[in-house]
């Protein structure tokens, strides 16, 4: 297999445009790595003397970066191995160019306790590709109640806690669990929606909804859950992650706490971005998804949010759902798009249209998660693991969905005309994945 | 026979016709293109115009008694509910034997077949039955522009949740045209449930396209967001609302709904938003009253205002229901009862 290099004697990157966004470097030159970890790079490497005896890649001017990291993906093993396994995740990941990805507990098991996290640890070893690793449940089976053993489970690699697509809701559970993980520094992530405003709703309500006679999720449910969250992120201190922003009041809510230094950080996913309510047309329910696709003014809110650093971090909130689950009336319909193989394609449009330059939006894809979550990936620096990813980011090509690694094909975006490409992934210097000669 | 009085005509019964030169004066200026019926969205002034005056001939010969056509001889309409009703069951059923087709009805609203699966299956059954017509009510919004991708047949909207009920406006709009002479100017309040009124909805799309002024009059609970998009004023004043209405449609609230959920009683519920003399008394004096039915009396309307002879026509829409459907499966027939294939159908 070419590239591939499982016994970490060195891999020569010639030719490349390496991009760190962590440093903000950008320069033309050559990277090497070995063992597992990056060797060496600079723009006078092998300038004179190209090496021998180990393997040579011609990036051909093309950017090597960063593996992506996506700090939100669901991966439905264990319990639903039918939509999605860790093994298919990860070629799918691949295919995308993410070299780490972390997994919500929703699974079936959920993962509330150690054996979870060991389970979920030693099957991304028996896989031996993507870096896979987890949150654990906030509360005991995800139930909203009890608290769960956080710090039993961080020293078991969870790397925050959250219940998952199901908000905290209870204030006071909210306030124990943001109280009780400053005791270990644990990051919370919540879904902020208050459920029973939300209760019910199918898309965001408004005109469309209205129109479609399908009940409606109001913005206000992520809003007043934000700045609830957010008055609770004050009284404790806690550190405190609200995953997939979607509205323009709740990004401005989030932008003053910023402004007055609460540790609170935030992402979103590339449907907010590129789509909106109105993508929905007659019912079709690959755009039916939590929190629900807002309107026009929201998707600008969320680019000006990742503009002006709001928005910390790009996931690609990666939810496979099979046919039975979506082939069926809205209302009935499971959220959820896959994500993995288009996030890198379609953040890029973004640079593309100029709304965000090209090291700023790698950043949100690779060092600014990478922090977050205190990982230390996501970067390109001599004697970090070998995690990269090449690109070219401008070349075309057409989303199809058939031809996906994921196991589960629910994506909105199929037969969408992207630019971006994914030419080879690596992790710990071995190459999961080469895109074949177009 | 048709009657000789009648000024337009179908085409197919047109064929029966000694006068050709009546059919070519009758002829719509655009021709009906859709394949199924949806929904009102989507349909122009000219279609519903054209099932309207189509609709209008069926009503005369369905008073002339014993008007058993042909039209649909040997053709299937499958009526297939999965939520229980029985008045546009019967009607879709009556129109359907009335133009000789055989009809079956399919209830389905056992748990077991509400599962989204099972629709899709359902609909791959009723292509190995080779079924003409397919006449679905669902409780679930879209159901029905689901199963029309799936099958191939003719798919008429019986009501999809609180999406559409196309029929239901085409036979209120033949209602009031029949009594007020038109639909365009006309000022129609529409009162009650409209939040989750698929009722509602199709009427309110209907009577804009045509050019009438539609208000709603509900508590704030019970009106969907956005609703003036629609292009209709919206009223929590059931006397404003109601000032100088021509038409005053009343809407069912169902019961589950008025423990306290939406509105906190019956009692406040009629007492504000009831239809009674009182209230009344701000519409224009010749004002038409429609209810499409089932009525709860004493909730959104006094049992003497719904029986007013004088005004209120809830037992004419139940006849023009029957006609609208007529119409509708004779418009929608006419590409599978022609030799040529029509637009837009492809198999």
């Amino acid at each position: 297999m070419p590239g591939a290099n499982g016994r970490g004697s060195p891999v020569v990157y010639t030719n490349a445009r390496i991009v760190d966004p962590a440093s903000g470097l950008d320069l033309e030159g050559a990277l090497v790595t070995e063992g597992g970890l990056i060797r060496d790079f600079g723009p006078a490497l092998f300038n004179d003397a190209p090496p021998f005896d180990c393997e040579l890649v011609d990036c051909e001017g093309k950017i090597l970066a960063p593996g992506l990291v996506d700090m939100r993906v669901q991966l439905r093993e264990p319990g639903e191995e039918h939509k999605e396994t860790i093994q298919t995740a990860a070629e799918a990941a691949s295919a995308g160019g993410v070299t780490a990805m972390v997994c919500l507990p929703n699974t079936d098991p959920c993962i509330d306790d150690v054996a979870g996290v060991e389970y979920i640890a030693r099957r991304a070893r028996e896989v031996r590709a993507t870096k896979v690793f987890c949150y654990a449940a906030a509360t005991q089976g995800l139930e909203g109640k009890e608290l769960a053993e956080m710090g039993l489970l961080a020293e078991m690699g969870a790397l925050g806690f959250t219940d998952g697509p199901r908000a905290l809701a209870e204030a006071q559970v909210m306030r124990r669990v943001l109280a009780y993980s400053r005791t270990f520094d644990a990051l919370i992530l919540q879904h902020p929606e208050e459920p029973s405003l939300a209760k019910g709703g199918a898309m965001n309500e408004g005109e469309t909804s209205m129109r479609l006679g399908l009940p409606g999720i109001p913005a206000m449910a992520e809003v007043m859950m934000i700045e609830r969250d957010l008055r609770l992120v004050e009284l404790t201190g806690a550190r405190l992650h609200l995953m997939h922003v979607s509205t323009a009041d709740a990004i401005d809510a989030i932008r003053r706490a910023k402004a007055k230094g609460l540790r609170v950080t935030c992402d979103t996913a590339p449907p907010y971005f590129t789509l909106t309510e109105g993508d929905i047309g007659e019912y079709r329910t690959f755009c039916k998804i939590s929190p629900p696709l807002r309107t026009e003014r929201d998707r600008e809110a969320v680019i000006a949010g990742l503009a002006d650093g709001t928005i910390d971090a790009i996931t690609s909130d990666h939810a496979p759902q099979d046919q039975e689950t979506k082939r069926v009336p809205f209302a009935q319909a499971e959220n959820g798009v896959v994500g993995l193989e288009t996030l890198l394609p379609l953040a890029l449009a973004l640079h593309h249209k100029n709304r965000l330059p090209l090291v700023e939006l790698l950043k949100k894809l690779t060092s600014a998660p990478a922090a977050i979550l205190r990982l230390p990936l996501g970067r390109i620096a001599k004697g970090v693991p070998a995690d990269l990813v090449l690109f070219d980011p401008d070349r075309p090509w057409i989303v199809d969905a058939k031809r996906f690694k994921s196991k589960s094909k629910n994506s909105p975006f199929d037969e969408m005309p992207v630019q971006g490409r994914v030419l080879r992934t690596v992790v710990a210097g071995r190459t999961l994945y080469e895109a074949q000669a177009a | 026979m048709p009657p000789a009085g009648a000024r337009t005509y179908s085409a197919a019964l047109m064929s029966s016709i000694i006068r050709p030169e009546l059919a070519a004066a009758s002829a719509p200026a655009v021709p009906f293109r859709h394949r199924h019926l949806l929904g009102i969205d989507g349909l122009s002034a000219a279609d519903i115009s054209e099932i309207l005056d189509i609709a209008g001939q069926y009503v005369e010969l369905n008073r002339r008694g014993g008007a058993k056509s042909s039209l649909l001889r040997g053709r299937t309409m499958v009526n297939l509910f999965f939520e229980s009703s029985t008045r546009t069951r019967t009607s879709f059923e009556l129109a359907g034997k009335r133009l000789g087709a055989d009809v079956i009805n399919m209830a389905a609203d056992g748990s077991s077949v509400r599962k989204g699966e099972t629709l899709l299956d359902t609909a791959i059954t009723l292509n190995a039955m080779h079924v003409d017509v397919l006449v679905v009510r669902h409780p679930e919004s879209g159901a029905v522009k689901l199963l029309s991708d799936k099958v191939n047949c003719v798919v008429m909207n019986g009501g999809d949740g609180q999406h559409e009920h196309p029929t239901q406006a085409l036979l209120d709009a033949l209602t009031i045209r029949r009594r007020k002479g038109r639909l365009e100017g006309l000022v129609v309040t529409i009162c009650g449930d409209v939040l989750h009124s698929r009722v509602a909805r199709s009427n309110i799309r209907l009577l804009t396209t045509m050019g009438a002024r539609v208000r709603v009059v509900a508590p704030p609970t019970l009106l969907p967001a956005a609703i003036e998009r629609l292009g209709v004023e919206a009223h929590t004043d059931m006397k404003k609302g109601l000032a100088g209405a021509d038409i005053v449609m009343m809407l069912r609230l169902q019961n589950e709904r008025m423990q306290g959920s939406y509105v906190p009683s019956t009692r406040e519920y009629f007492r504000f938003f009831g239809l009674d003399y009182d209230k009344l008394d701000a519409a224009k004096p010749d004002a038409l009253i429609m209810h499409p039915g089932p009525m709860n009396r004493g909730v959104e309307i006094d049992s003497e205002v719904a029986d007013d002879f004088g005004r209120s026509v809830i037992q004419e829409q139940v006849e023009m229901g029957v006609a609208v459907r007529m119409a509708c499966l004779d418009i929608l027939t006419r590409a599978l009862r022609s030799n040529a294939p029509a637009l837009e159908v492809t198999n």
